[in-house]
């Protein structure tokens, strides 16, 4: 049965860095695709995915994993399919 | 900056038209229509947070919305 | 392959239960100019661009599928615990009738969605400027809701969404600009 988890608020403190980091990475990948020779851009572009992967373990070792397929590891029991998801919280 | 993101027009205006009269209508010309490429080395903001809150990281593609339209005017 | 990560790329905050501005966000779900048809759009022309952009259409494409569902978040949360008065009250009765609180493509009218609002030419020229115009009518109608909603926190995710279709509008004309360049020839700008 469904119980109810109420999220702290560092959930959505660090939901919130998460999204913008990736962000930025969502606006230079655009950006590279049509500018392929910015090495200053892809350096940053490296930089933000190195600093996205830190807090993306941080998060996943306390609210379970963001991404599944294998592209997170899994807690015991299996977590993915847990709720809150995204349009819930 | 060298132009503006709202354009303003009057339309014409008859005495037989029943609802009270615009006196003008504006509509937006957003900063992506005066850069045919954008420059290497463009002006970022200057945190993600700031990015993703403006809903650009570039400083030239910002538009915010709505605009004071009635300062677009002559 | 696409993964599928368990975040919004930028929260989605609502005000208040409010099933009437919930009937206009249906517009940018499964309308003509909504976020559906752009990731439909943009993904099905991949194939049949020249290699230099395809990644473009492929990555604005994907990115289109996360505004996809930060509309279908605000319609949910919009309608969420709306009872069957408040949504016939908020002219979603026959939304209502037939799918009760659940999302379908369709617009604001409730026209349901069709391919026919999507086109693909296969000239990469006429498939990019119908991708411009695509942008300029999305960013449109988010003018327009905004318009219509007092809710200051959808608002603000509509203004992200709004700016969004800027950036994708002048990556499209990019797009346009190093297909036109000649060949050999060095790019200056």
């Amino acid at each position: 049965m469904t119980h109810q988890k109420t999220l702290p608020d560092s959930y959505y403190q660090l939901m919130e860095q998460i999204q913008q980091v990736d962000f930025v990475l969502v606006e230079l990948t655009l950006y590279l695709d049509t500018h392929p020779d910015d090495l200053d851009a892809i350096n940053q572009f490296n930089q933000a995915a190195y600093e996205s992967r830190q807090l993306k373990n941080t998060f996943e070792k306390q609210f379970g994993p963001l991404m599944q397929f294998g592209q997170s590891f899994s807690n015991y029991p299996w977590d993915w399919k847990e709720a809150p998801w995204p349009w819930q919280v | 900056m060298t132009y503006t993101l709202v354009k303003c027009y009057s339309p014409y205006i008859s005495k037989m038209d029943p609802c009270p009269p615009m006196l003008k209508k504006c509509f937006s010309t957003p900063p992506n229509l005066y850069i045919p490429f954008q420059p290497y080395n463009s002006e970022q903001f200057p945190t993600a947070r700031e990015a993703l809150y403006k809903g650009t990281l570039w400083t030239c593609l910002y538009d915010p919305y709505p605009l004071k339209r009635e300062e677009n005017l002559e | 392959m696409w993964y599928y990560e368990k975040k919004l790329q930028y929260p989605v905050k609502v005000s208040q239960c409010n099933p009437r501005l919930a009937k206009y966000l249906i517009e940018q779900y499964g309308g003509a100019d909504g976020e559906l048809s752009a990731a439909l759009r943009y993904l099905n022309q991949r194939y049949t661009i020249p290699d230099k952009v395809v990644g473009l259409l492929n990555d604005i494409g994907t990115e289109e599928f996360a505004h996809l569902e930060m509309i279908a978040t605000m319609i949910y949360k919009l309608t969420k615990d709306a009872t069957p008065e408040q949504l016939v009250e908020a002219g979603m009765g026959a939304h209502f009738v037939n799918h009760d609180h659940a999302l379908f493509y369709h617009n604001a009218a409730g026209a349901p969605w069709t391919a026919t609002y999507i086109q693909a030419k296969g000239d990469p020229i006429a498939d990019l400027y119908e991708d411009i115009a695509a942008e300029e009518k999305a960013r449109a109608t988010y003018q327009w809701i905004i318009d219509v909603s007092d809710d200051p926190f959808i608002n603000d995710s509509l203004k992200f969404l709004r700016e969004r279709e800027i950036v994708h509008s002048q990556r499209f004309h990019e797009a346009v600009e190093i297909l036109k360049e000649e060949r050999d020839r060095k790019k200056v700008f």
